[in-house]
């Protein structure tokens, strides 16, 4: 794959990503005596308009990623470019005017939602920070139609956050992502704290929202059925690692990496007819420290079909025909040539 | 006439004492489980499927209170009994796992201590005799290495690994009944999938019964006999796994089949979702909890709480009606 191949239309581009962080010891904490590789060597571009999808477990990396694309975080190496410019050092004053075209709704609407504040100021605080609340009778039209957008009723602008229920809270955190008219939305678990029956209405609200305002989502979840409802493609990381990329359909029908193959089949399907004649392909232990990740392919001390030298060599993420990506010696050996 | 039924709750309603008043969190509940069966509790937040585990064990401590209703476990009423009476239950015939294995667990307590503790405080064993039951437990659970780990603190294991470590310790008195709250909710998904898989092969092992409380059908559809699915306080509808899915007769049920993305149907369309809020506890509508969000309801839905009537062999459903 060509790196620095720009991609006409292509809204975000991050290549070979790595985002590693000290471990440091004694007093103040000045001798650095390992490092974990958060994310170690990550690359996709996301297409203008698509839903991208980064799934895993905890500590593969996928909140990492995400916050390095908000440049929350400074990555260790590599490049992440947004609409063609390269944003990986930017300081933050040159990341201002970016950060109007990309956005975050966050995961927990208990948390992230100022309890002092009017909804209504909520959502239009992105407006005043940027300079864009021309004046008074502007910025309450902007709020207005901001509420409106995601289905909150007018009469709720002077509430607090306490008054509403989970589902309301994410979509006022939607408002405020949407008030500067960001192109990218990054989401991260946007909707796993939510209980079933809001889920649905909040996953409707972003299917909607991407439709009518051309939004590109860099979406990140572990509820597999959620990915896979929403995305146009999808990633799949462990320990850092992309393990495999593909359409989604291709992802889903025909999984080819072992540890996706066993994500797949570890999530339960809401219907007992299935599941009563389901293979469980159930995968031994648990994901290792990031700290000290297994050598070779990271997934080969749990891998039903690790080989004698997965735990040497790491294997590289190679395309068949399709586009499909994988990351696995099982396939490397016969498509490598 | 002898009874099958392990645990029957007869009537149970449940209130707590809330800035706003006395609230009620559970109403008019019955329930039954059966030695060797999984009893699925399903519901979203604040439906009283927590609250009714936990008034199973009397826990609801000083806030909450039980109004009325009999809670019937092998014979005898666990509301009648004493502080002592219910201790001896406790822990040693019915078990509780719940969903934070982090904040469940005493950090400042070895795991061995905190293992081998039930079965000398329940079958008044030797420390040494009960260290050991508590190594056989953490082998049972596959904790690798389990011998030298009985010195170890909470907080060397992982999330998963602790979750092991809960349900050794609920399993350390061979109880009858095992309540377990979201177990899994804090989980990775394929650690998920091994400890649901550990916990019913070894419910099915000793035979005893398993009360699962969840918000997730997809665990419910794996892993369950029978369901009951609760809203507002209620349980609105419960009949054994397989005939819920494919014939679910209560709109709420219908309305959180259709509302979850399943991985077999298509991508990308508009979910059907239920409509509105979850209801307020404090301030339930006179008739059916859910008639606010029902696309069914009718003037009698709004004024009469429907009761919870058989439809179908096994099948119950608290509705009106509607065609």
């Amino acid at each position: 794959m060509a790196m620095n191949e720009i991609e006409s239309d292509s809204l975000l581009q991050v290549e070979d990503l790595k985002v590693h962080f000290p471990v440091t010891e004694g007093v103040l904490g000045r001798k650095q005596v390992a490092t974990v590789k958060a994310v170690d060597g990550v690359s996709f571009s996301l297409r203008s308009g698509e839903t991208f999808s980064l799934v895993g477990e905890s500590g593969c990396g996928k909140s990492t990623t995400a916050l390095s694309v908000m440049r929350m975080l400074t990555p260790t190496a590599g490049r992440i470019a947004f609409a063609g410019e390269d944003i990986t050092r930017h300081t933050p004053a040159m990341m201002r005017p970016i950060r109007r075209q990309i956005q975050m709704v966050y995961q927990d609407p208990f948390s992230s939602l100022n309890p002092r504040m009017k909804i209504a100021d909520i959502i239009g605080e992105p407006l005043v920070v940027h300079g864009m609340a021309r004046d008074k009778t502007f910025y309450r039209k902007q709020v207005a139609e901001l509420m409106d957008l995601v289905g909150l009723l007018p009469n709720m602008a002077d509430r607090y956050p306490h008054e509403f229920s989970g589902g309301q809270r994410q979509r006022v955190g939607i408002a405020r992502a949407l008030a500067l008219r960001p192109r990218l939305i990054v989401c991260d678990e946007p909707v796993s704290a939510l209980d079933v029956s809001i889920q649905a209405q909040i996953i409707n609200l972003f299917m909607d929202l991407q439709q009518e305002l051309g939004l590109t989502y860099l979406f990140i979840a572990h509820d597999i059925s959620v990915v896979r409802h929403m995305s146009d493609r999808v990633a799949v990381m462990y320990l850092g690692k992309i393990v495999e990329m593909a359409d989604r359909d291709a992802l889903f029908d025909s999984p080819r990496h072992p540890y996706t193959q066993a994500l797949l089949s570890a999530v339960p399907v809401a219907d007992p007819a299935i599941e009563s004649h389901r293979p469980q392909q159930l995968i031994v232990g648990e994901v290792p420290s990031v700290r000290n990740p297994p050598s070779g392919c990271r997934f080969h001390p749990r891998c039903v079909q690790a080989m004698a030298h997965c735990s040497q060599t790491a294997p590289e993420l190679e395309a068949n025909q399709q586009g499909h990506l994988t990351s696995c010696h099982l396939y490397a050996s016969v498509e490598g040539q | 006439m002898s009874n099958p039924n392990l645990l029957e709750v007869e009537d149970l309603s449940v209130s707590f004492r809330t800035d706003r008043g006395w609230v009620r969190a559970v109403d008019s509940v019955n329930l039954h489980v059966a030695p060797g069966e999984t009893l699925a509790i399903v519901g979203e937040s604040g439906s009283g499927k927590s609250v009714t585990a936990l008034s199973i064990l009397r826990l609801l401590g000083d806030s909450g209170q039980v109004d009325r209703g009999r809670i019937l476990f092998d014979g005898s009423d666990l509301l009648e009994l004493d502080d002592a009476g219910i201790r001896k239950i406790r822990g040693d015939r019915i078990a509780m796992i719940f969903q934070e294995p982090m904040s469940s667990l005493n950090p400042v307590l070895t795991i061995g201590k905190q293992v081998a503790e039930p079965i000398q405080l329940h079958r008044g064993l030797p420390w040494s005799v009960a260290l050991e039951h508590a190594t056989e437990l953490l082998k049972k659970v596959a904790i690798p290495d389990a011998e030298h780990r009985l010195g170890d603190y909470p907080h060397l294991f992982s999330g998963g690994m602790r979750q092991r470590v809960m349900i050794a310790m609920a399993l350390a008195c061979d109880p009858r009944l095992i309540i377990a709250d979201e177990p899994t909710t804090a989980l990775d998904v394929t650690v998920q999938a091994q400890i649901l898989a550990l916990l019913k092969d070894l419910t099915r092992e000793t035979n005893s019964a398993l009360i699962l409380i969840t918000h997730d059908l997809g665990v419910v559809a794996r892993y369950a006999d029978r369901v009951a699915v609760m809203y507002g306080g209620r349980i609105v509808e419960s009949a054994p796994a397989g005939e819920l899915y494919s014939n679910p007769q209560h709109p709420y049920t219908r309305g959180l089949m259709n509302s979850i993305p399943g991985l077999d149907g298509s991508p990308q369309s508009r979910l059907i979702t239920i409509e509105g809020q979850p209801p307020d506890l404090a301030n339930l509508p006179p008739g059916c909890a859910f008639a606010p969000r029902c696309p069914h309801a009718s003037n009698v839905c709004h004024d009469q709480k429907p009761a919870l009537e058989q439809i179908a062999e096994h099948h119950l459903r608290a509705c009106h009606g509607y065609e």
